[in-house]
């Protein structure tokens, strides 16, 4: 069992939870992620690490409660058990060669790209943020961004924020005012990074995504996570989930990522209808 | 007096049509008059070639004696020497190719159903002993320390003869659930997980303690391992990356690796209306491959409600790797068999979701290297199946990530651990057995591959001290 240590809700769906996890904190890096089961009738769920504390030996993970197994695991509260939690999954973010980097984060996205970022800024390098949200009431972890970059732009779809703009622009943007980065990292949904994968394909800069595709055990025993990159089947889990932006199919990983649009509605439907008991209780 | 009669005593079944809509076992198992009677059909060989074929040297004639007489319990202890999962064993074991195989009244005739008793006995057991019977173990603390990697049979043979011989072993396991593939792979109607969980229950109470959600090559690393005082460590850690074809749409949504659609349906539990897991199984499902794991697939596929599901292979029947029962109970399910047909393209909608599979037929060349006859594509025989699934069981390889964090350990190029005499690898103190080894196989020889180490370290760690 893994204490829940404790909880804040960033937004109306976006929940922010720190696990003790000693074993899993103690390895896991930027880039990495672990995959929880809340209770046993739920999903086993991979979730990319958004930060951790090795003193502390906590993880804390930052998830969208879209599906009925996440919105299952945001019944939890502090103090509570989760049954399982596995880690740490995938690779570490190659970042050692970094020296100035553009971290775009979509959305969520943004509590993935925050550790790359304070990795980077932690080990000296030069980092700008370009965070992009769908409206104002959306943006997450303004404050901890600040804090990583040299600049931070945010960005929205509706410019409620008083900035209209895709991440792309904003990126552009930063070059044209004179920026020059060695590397871009992008995460956030599959078609922001197949846009800016497009764009710094024609501007010649190395790009690194990180992929969050459907996913089982997370060790390379089903093949669910399988993406195609340079035309090579690869798997997300034990390959990444980091890839090079330039040779990943977004198409096919957009398509892949709908899979279960129908199955998800009704599971939550059904998790709606019945008492929460049913699924093992909210303990 | 021996029963001369010819044929093995049947074993009762549910009804094919009923059964392939539901999930409880196929096989009901022999009655007590049943069991007496069959075993009534064994010889008692002084020379015993039935035992020459098990794996895990289980002392048959002797067992067998025993039902004869009416000692269930006692048949039961006797299998148990050298077998720790008789219940599993009894239900999933190619018995045909092993010790039933080189039983003499096969001769002329059937064998003694050696495999039916064995399930027998088991269930015999669990249905009458108390759990009280067993006696909780307390291994000394200053017990030598062992670890095993994965509690699949070959893990779990292997913790079960290290502690019955006072070794305090530690088992890793990477799921959620201890049983490697009897809790992911097998599924319910043939080997129900109540069992397995059982087995499971009973090793713990010999003072095997389980680690679950821990993986070696990720969590903790065999060195680790080594650092935090285990005398030696077992890699059993099975092989359970899926092969693809790699032929055009196999990204497609509603292509699964049989892994991945027999984990959701298994340990996910996909199939039950109270978990949340989904699974896309459409009307019409093809499994490709021909082996036990393509015909679990294809039974699963049935009893989630697909009206047509085919087996598609590219060889015939006969140079099929499943086991008969396997392919004739499929067959009594009405799955349909495409044999000497090849899947060359997975065929999806603007959306991505199959609709079809291109495939060509073949027929029977020369033999190839596994002495079987290679199959030869027919020219301008393109077809296409309608299809809403397909499930890949075309094989599988060991996992990587064990090999890729332990330096002094060789595998081979198929990504199997290296060994010296079946057990030792090349890296002092590891010893590996199972899939991880032979590459895909079956449980019984993973079993004995366990058992095996569970010797190979208790003289490597004795010479030691």
């Amino acid at each position: 069992m893994f204490k829940l240590l404790s909880k804040e809700k960033l937004g109306d769906a976006v929940v922010k939870i720190e696990i003790d996890a000693p074993q899993i904190s103690a390895k896991i890096g930027p880039g990495q992620f672990v995959i929880i089961r809340s209770h046993e009738y739920g999903e086993r769920i991979p979730l990319t690490v958004a930060d951790f504390d090795r003193e502390k030996g906590s993880i804390t993970v930052i998830f969208q409660t879209v599906g009925a197994s996440t919105k299952l695991l945001a019944t939890l509260e502090a103090g509570d058990s989760i049954i399982d939690v596995v880690g740490p999954l995938g690779n570490k973010t190659e970042l050692e060669d970094v020296k100035s980097a553009a971290v775009i984060g979509g959305g969520l996205g943004c509590a993935i790209a925050y550790p790359q970022a304070k990795y980077l800024h932690e080990k000296g390098a030069k980092v700008d943020i370009i965070a992009g949200f769908r409206s104002k009431d959306l943006i997450i972890l303004e404050s901890e961004m600040e804090k990583v970059s040299d600049t931070l732009t945010i960005l929205t779809d509706d410019g409620s924020n008083g900035k209209k703009g895709l991440v792309t622009d904003g990126l552009k943007q930063n070059i044209e005012k004179g920026a020059k980065y060695d590397t871009v990292i992008a995460i956030g949904p599959p078609i922001m990074m197949k846009f800016v994968s497009m764009l710094t394909k024609e501007l010649g800069i190395k790009t690194i995504v990180s992929m969050n595709p459907i996913m089982i055990d997370g060790t390379g025993m089903c093949g669910g996570c399988r993406l195609t990159v340079g035309g090579e089947t690869k798997f997300a889990c034990i390959d990444g989930p980091d890839f090079d932006g330039h040779l990943v199919d977004f198409d096919e990983l957009i398509r892949r990522n709908s899979t279960y649009r129908s199955e998800e509605a009704e599971a939550v439907e059904k998790l709606h209808k019945c008492n929460l008991d049913r699924f093992g209780g909210t303990k | 007096m021996a029963n001369m009669q010819m044929n093995k005593t049947p074993m009762p079944e549910q009804e094919p049509l009923v059964r392939n809509r539901n999930w409880q076992e196929v096989a009901l198992g022999y009655s007590e008059q049943d069991a007496l009677s069959e075993a009534q059909r064994c010889l008692n060989c002084k020379n015993m070639p039935c035992v020459s074929g098990c794996p895990v040297g289980v002392k048959i004639p002797e067992f067998i004696k025993k039902v004869a007489e009416g000692d269930f319990e006692g048949a039961y202890q006797k299998i148990k020497e050298t077998n720790s999962l008789p219940a599993v064993c009894g239900r999933v074991c190619p018995q045909e190719n092993q010790c039933e195989h080189n039983c003499v009244r096969a001769v002329k005739g059937e064998s003694v159903g050696i495999g039916r008793l064995e399930r027998f006995v088991a269930d015999w057991h669990r249905a009458h002993a108390s759990e009280n019977d067993v006696e909780a173990v307390e291994i000394p603390a200053n017990a030598p320390k062992i670890a095993v990697i994965g509690s699949g049979p070959a893990g779990l043979s292997c913790a079960g003869d290290l502690a019955k011989n006072g070794y305090r072993v530690t088992i890793f396991e990477a799921l959620h659930k201890a049983g490697g593939v009897l809790s992911y792979g097998i599924p319910e109607f043939r080997l129900p997980k109540d069992i397995v969980d059982k087995e499971v229950a009973s090793l713990e109470k010999m003072g095997v303690e389980i680690r679950l959600n821990t993986i070696v090559g990720r969590t903790l690393t065999v060195d680790e391992l080594f650092e935090s005082g285990y005398a030696a460590v077992f890699i059993a850690s099975g092989a359970g990356l899926p092969s693809f074809m790699n032929i055009p749409g196999e990204n497609s949504n509603g292509v699964y690796s049989a892994n991945e659609f027999l984990t959701r349906v298994n340990l996910m539990k996909a199939y039950r209306e109270d978990y949340l897991t989904p699974v896309k199984c459409g009307k019409n499902v093809a499994v490709v491959g021909g082996g036990n794991v393509a015909m679990d697939a294809a039974r699963c596929a049935k009893r989630l409600g697909a009206e047509s599901v085919y087996i598609v292979y590219r060889r015939s029947e006969a140079e099929m790797p499943a086991r008969f029962e396997e392919v004739h109970h499929a067959k009594q399910e009405e799955i349909i068999f495409r044999t000497l047909v090849n899947p060359v393209k997975i065929n999806a909608d603007e959306k991505g979701n199959v609709i079809s599979m291109t495939c060509v037929k073949m027929e029977l060349g020369e033999p190839d290297a596994s002495g079987r006859r290679r199959p030869v594509e027919i020219e301008g025989s393109e077809f296409d199946i309608e299809l809403d699934t397909v499930i890949i069981s075309v094989g599988t390889s060991p996992n990587p990530l064990i090999r890729m964090t332990t330096s002094g350990l060789d595998t081979n190029k198929k990504g199997c651990i290296v060994t010296m005499d079946g057990v030792t690898t090349t890296r002092e103190g590891v010893f590996a057995g199972g899939d991880a080894v032979t590459g895909a196989a079956t449980v019984i020889l993973a079993m004995g591959a366990g058992r095996e180490a569970a010797a190979a370290i208790d003289k490597y760690v004795k010479g030691n001290n």
